[in-house]
C-alpha cells in the first residue's frame, strides 16, 4: 500500500495544540480567582459585558460564519429569552433559571417559523428581511398588553432567596461568575460543533449551497439548525440581561444596536472561526464602556463612531477579521482550532 | 446488465427555448455514456433535470426502477447519484481533505471513518500530497480532481460528470481519461458531458448526440461517428475549425 | 368612514409613494450598477435633511431654494463615498460589503447625534405652509410640492438614465464592467458618478421632507426601510420597478393605516415585502 496514504491516516481530523491548551485554561482559571483580587463594580460589570458580547457575537457567527447568511436583526432571540423569564417570574413566580429553559424553548420555536419562510432568501434578501423582523419585533412588543407594552416588566425586588430568584443586590460577583459559567458553556459547545459532522455540513453549505447538496446535505434543514443552535445561545443572555438590569422595556431588549454591535464585533474579529467573535469583544466593549464613562451622558454614541470607523477600515484593510493577524501556523486549520 | 437510469421524454424549455425535447436514454450498469453536443444543445440542462436541479416541464426520470423525478438534489445524491459542475462549485475556503470529507460523510459514518475514506479517494486521484491545500489555491485541473474524489467519497452508483477534461491544459488529459476508466472499473456507471472527441470515443460504450434539445442517436461510438446528422451538428464544426 | 376619508388615504398615500420611489430610485441605481447595497441610504436621507435645516437656521434659505446646494453636499459626500470605501470593497465578499455600508450607517447616525443631539427639530415657517383643498379633499401643500419635486425628479434621472449619453455608459458599465472599459469608459468614474447620482436624489427628496418632517439623527431609518422593501419589490436595479414599488408601500402605509391599525404600518410593508421575495424573488420587474 501507499506510504504516503498511511502516514495521511495516521493524522487526526482536528489538530490540538498543547500551547494554547495551556494558554486557555490559564485564562479560564484567571477568569475564575478575578473576583478575589477585589475588582471595583465597574471592573466586574465590563467582565460581564464581555462574556454577554462574547456569547451574542458568537451566535450571529453561527448564522453568518457557519451557514453563511447575514442576520441584521438577531436581537430579537436575546429580546424573547430576557421577556421569557420575566414574564414567566413576574406571572407565576417561576423560577428565571426554569424560565431560561422556557425563553431557549420559545427561541428555538421562534427560530424555526421565521427560519422555514428565510429558506428561499439570500444574500441581500436575507439580510433586509431580517432587519425587518428585527423592527416588527419591537413594534409588537411595544404594544403587547400581557408584557406591560412600551412600559415593559419590572421584575419584583426579593431579598431573601437571591440565587433561587437570580437577583444579586449585594455584589455584582455572582452575576460575574453566571455569565462566565454560560459564556464558557456556550464556547465549548460551538467550539464542538465546529469540529463536529454538522460543522463540516453547514461550512458547505456556507461555500456553495449546491456543491453541498450534490452531496446529499439537506440545505434547508442545516439552515434551521444553524439558526436554532444559534438561537439556543443568544437567548439565555436574554435572560440573564434582564435579571441583571431588572427592569426591561422593548426599546432596551429589542434594541437594533444589539443587532449592531453583535456584527460589528463578530466582522471585526473574524467571521466563520470560532475564536472571533471573541476577540472582537475584547477590542470593542472596553472600547465602548471606556468611551461613555470619558464622555459622560452626552458623548453616549462616541462608541459607535469609534466602532463605525473601525468596521470600515477592517472592511477596507482586513476583511477577514483580526484573527487573520494571528501568525500563519497557528491559524492553518490543521494546527488548531 | 440491469438498467440503472432510465429518462423517458423528458423536456424542459426555458422562455419558449426548448432547452430539453423529448429526450429518452437508458443506461446499463457498468457502462460509460458520453454525452456530446455543440454549446447550448442542451447538455448540462439534461444533468440538472436528472439530478434535481431544475424541474422537468415532462417527462419521467427512474434510477434503479424508482421515479427520482421532483426529488430534492440532495435525496437523488443520497439514493446514490453523484455529480460534478461544468461550472466547478469546490468549497473554497476549506482544505481538499476537508471537501472530500464534506462528501464521505453522505455515506453516514463518522468523522474519523469520513477522513480514511477521504484520503482513499485524494490517493485514487493522486492528490495526496496536497491534502492541506485549500480549494482555492489549486490549478483548475486538480479542482477537476478534487470534484471527482468529492463525488466518488458519496460512493455513488451512478457518476455524472459534466466536462471533466475541459479547460484544462492537455498533458492532464490523459491522466483525467485514466481516472475515469478506473472508476469505471470499480463497478460505477459514468453518464460524461464530453467536448474532446478523441477521450470520448475512446472510453464511452455509447454515446447520446444532442442538437437544439433534441436527441440525434443514441449508439454506440462508431455507429455515431459515422451518422450524417451528428457530423452536420458537431463534428463538421469541430472539423472546421481545428483545420 | 366615509368615502372622502378613504380618497383622502389614497392621495396621501400615492403622494408619499413618489417620494419613497425618488429614494428608492437612488439605492437602486448604485446596487444596479456595482451590485452593492447602500445600507446607510437613511443616513444620507437624514444628512440631507440636516442640511436643508441648517441652511435654513444658520442662512435662512428655505429648502425649496436650498435644493441644488443639499443636492451639491450629498453628490459631494457620495463621491467620497465611492473614491475612500466603496472602492475597496468592490470586489470583496457580499458579507464584507455589507458590513462596510452598515458601519458607514453607523458612523454616521452617531456622528449626527454627537455632533447635533437626538434632538427633534424642525423648519419653522417655510414658504410651503398649509393645505391645499379640491372637492372636500385636504392636501398638505408641502407633501403636495414634495411629491411633485419628487416625480419630476424621478422622471429625470429616467430620461437621464435611457437617453443621455452619460447614462447609456452607465447603463453599460452596468451590464459589462470589462467590456465597457474596452469602449473607453473609466468604471471607477462611472462608480463615482452613480454614488453622486444616486445620492442627489435621495438629498431632493430629504430636501422636500424637511418641510413637514421632524428632522432628528434616527429620521432616516424608517425611510430607508421602505426603500429595501421598495427596491427588492420592484426588481433589483430596475428605476421604473422602483416607481410602482414606492407607490405600492405608500398605498399600503396609507390604507392599512386607516382600515386596521396605524401603529402596525411596518408590519404591513414588511409582510408585502415578504410575500413578493418569497413567490417571485426577482421581483415585479426584476430580470
Amino acid at each position: 500500500m501507499n506510504n504516503n496514504l498511511q502516514k495521511a491516516k495516521l493524522e487526526p481530523v482536528w489538530h490540538t495544540n498543547k500551547f494554547i491548551f495551556a494558554l486557555i485554561f490559564f485564562l479560564v482559571t484567571l477568569f475564575f480567582f478575578f473576583p478575589f483580587i477585589n475588582p471595583s463594580n465597574f471592573q466586574l460589570h465590563l467582565m460581564i459585558m464581555i462574556f454577554m458580547y462574547a456569547v451574542m457575537a458568537q451566535s450571529w457567527n453561527v448564522i453568518a460564519g457557519f451557514s453563511g447568511q447575514i442576520s441584521l436583526g438577531h436581537v430579537i432571540f436575546f429580546g424573547i429569552g430576557g421577556y421569557t423569564s420575566s414574564f414567566f417570574y413576574v406571572e407565576y413566580g417561576i423560577t428565571p433559571w426554569i424560565g431560561i429553559f422556557i425563553g431557549i424553548l420559545f427561541s428555538s420555536l421562534v427560530a424555526i417559523a421565521i427560519g422555514i419562510p428565510m429558506l428561499r432568501l439570500t444574500g441581500h434578501y436575507f439580510a433586509i428581511a431580517t432587519l425587518l423582523i428585527g423592527f416588527s419585533f419591537q413594534i409588537i412588543f411595544q404594544r403587547w398588553d400581557l408584557i406591560g407594552a412600551a412600559s415593559g416588566l419590572w421584575i419584583p425586588l426579593n431579598w431573601d432567596n437571591p440565587w433561587l430568584t437570580l437577583q444579586f443586590h449585594e455584589s455584582k460577583i455572582p452575576y460575574y461568575y453566571i455569565f462566565l459559567i454560560f459564556f464558557l458553556l456556550s464556547y465549548f459547545s460551538i467550539w464542538i460543533i465546529y469540529r463536529s459532522k454538522i460543522g463540516f455540513k453547514l461550512r458547505a453549505i456556507r461555500d456553495d449551497p449546491q456543491a453541498a447538496s450534490s452531496l446529499g446535505i439537506p440545505v434547508a434543514k442545516y439552515k434551521i439548525i444553524a439558526f436554532v443552535i444559534s438561537a439556543i445561545i443568544m437567548s439565555p443572555m436574554g435572560s440573564l440581561f434582564a435579571q441583571y438590569i431588572l427592569v426591561i422595556e422593548p426599546e432596551r431588549m429589542f434594541d437594533i444596536e444589539i443587532s449592531i454591535i453583535v456584527l460589528l464585533i463578530a466582522v471585526m474579529g473574524g467571521v466563520g472561526n470560532v475564536w472571533g467573535p471573541l476577540i472582537g469583544t475584547i477590542i470593542l466593549i472596553p472600547l465602548s464602556e471606556y468611551t461613555r464613562i470619558f464622555f459622560g451622558g452626552t458623548g453616549g454614541s462616541v462608541d459607535l463612531i469609534i466602532y463605525g470607523i473601525l468596521i470600515m477600515l477592517i472592511c477596507i484593510f482586513r476583511p477577514s477579521g483580526l484573527i487573520s493577524f494571528f501568525p500563519k501556523k497557528i491559524l492553518e486549520r490543521k494546527k488548531f482550532l | 446488465m440491469t438498467v440503472v437510469l432510465e429518462v423517458e421524454n423528458l423536456s424542459k424549455s426555458f422562455g419558449g427555448i426548448k432547452a430539453n425535447n423529448n429526450i429518452s436514454f437508458r443506461a446499463s450498469s457498468g457502462e460509460i455514456i458520453g454525452i456530446i453536443g455543440p454549446n447550448g444543445a442542451g447538455k448540462s440542462t439534461l444533468f440538472d433535470l436528472i439530478t434535481g436541479y431544475t424541474k422537468p416541464d415532462s417527462g419521467g426520470v427512474k434510477f434503479n426502477g424508482k421515479s427520482i423525478l421532483n426529488l430534492r438534489p440532495d435525496l437523488i445524491s443520497s439514493l446514490g447519484i453523484g455529480r460534478t459542475f461544468q461550472k466547478l462549485k469546490p468549497f473554497l475556503d476549506q482544505t481538499l481533505l476537508e471537501n472530500v470529507i464534506i462528501g464521505a460523510l453522505a455515506t453516514g459514518i463518522n468523522l474519523n471513518q469520513a477522513r480514511d475514506k477521504a484520503l482513499e479517494m485524494i490517493d485514487f486521484v493522486d492528490l495526496i500530497d496536497k491534502r492541506h491545500y485549500f480549494a482555492k489555491e489549486l490549478s483548475t485541473g486538480q479542482r477537476k480532481r478534487l470534484e471527482l474524489a468529492r463525488a466518488m467519497a458519496t460512493e455513488p452508483k451512478l457518476l455524472m460528470m459534466d466536462e471533466v477534461t475541459g479547460g484544462v491544459d492537455q498533458k492532464t488529459v490523459p491522466g483525467l481519461v485514466e481516472l475515469i476508466k478506473k472508476l469505471n472499473k470499480l463497478g460505477v456507471t459514468i453518464l460524461t458531458i464530453e467536448h474532446n472527441m478523441r477521450v470520448i470515443m475512446d472510453i464511452s460504450h455509447k454515446i447520446l448526440a444532442l442538437d437544439q434539445g433534441k436527441k440525434i442517436i443514441f449508439d454506440k461510438p462508431k455507429n455515431v461517428q459515422l451518422n450524417e446528422k451528428v457530423i452536420d451538428a458537431y463534428l463538421g464544426v469541430v472539423n472546421a475549425t481545428t483545420s | 368612514m366615509t368615502i372622502e376619508i378613504i380618497i383622502q388615504a389614497i392621495i396621501s398615500g400615492l403622494l408619499m409613494g413618489f417620494i419613497y420611489a425618488l429614494i428608492a430610485a437612488g439605492l437602486s441605481l448604485i446596487f444596479g450598477l456595482m451590485g452593492i447595497v447602500n445600507f446607510a441610504h437613511g443616513e444620507h436621507l437624514m444628512l440631507s435633511m440636516f442640511s436643508s435645516f441648517w441652511l435654513w437656521t444658520l442662512l435662512g434659505l428655505d429648502p425649496i431654494i436650498s435644493i441644488p446646494i443639499t443636492m451639491l453636499i450629498l453628490a459631494i459626500s457620495g463621491i467620497l463615498t465611492h473614491y475612500l470605501l466603496i472602492r475597496y470593497i468592490l470586489k470583496a465578499k457580499m458579507i464584507v460589503q455589507i458590513c462596510a455600508t452598515f458601519g458607514l450607517s453607523v458612523f454616521l447616525r452617531s456622528l449626527a447625534q454627537f455632533l447635533w443631539t437626538p434632538d427633534f427639530r424642525n423648519v419653522g415657517n417655510p414658504l410651503l405652509e398649509g393645505r391645499l383643498e379640491i372637492a372636500g379633499i385636504f392636501i398638505g401643500q408641502p407633501q403636495f410640492y414634495a411629491s411633485l419635486v419628487c416625480l419630476l425628479s424621478f422622471l429625470l434621472l429616467y430620461l437621464f438614465v435611457n437617453k443621455s449619453e452619460t447614462g447609456l455608459a452607465l447603463q453599460a458599465t452596468a451590464q459589462d464592467r470589462k467590456a465597457a472599459e474596452t469602449l473607453g469608459i473609466n468604471s471607477n468614474k462611472m462608480f463615482a458618478l452613480g454614488w453622486a447620482l444616486g445620492l442627489s436624489c435621495v438629498s431632493i427628496a430629504g430636501t422636500m421632507m424637511s418641510n413637514f418632517f421632524f428632522i432628528f439623527p434616527d429620521v432616516g431609518v424608517h425611510f430607508a426601510l421602505f426603500a429595501f422593501v421598495a427596491v427588492a419589490l420592484g426588481g433589483f436595479g430596475s428605476i421604473i420597478g422602483c416607481l410602482i414599488a414606492g407607490i405600492i408601500i405608500g398605498l399600503v402605509e396609507s390604507l392599512g393605516g386607516l382600515l386596521i391599525d396605524p401603529s402596525y404600518k411596518l408590519l404591513y410593508v414588511f409582510l408585502i415585502y415578504l410575500i413578493v421575495v418569497i413567490y417571485r424573488p426577482q421581483g415585479l420587474f426584476g430580470r
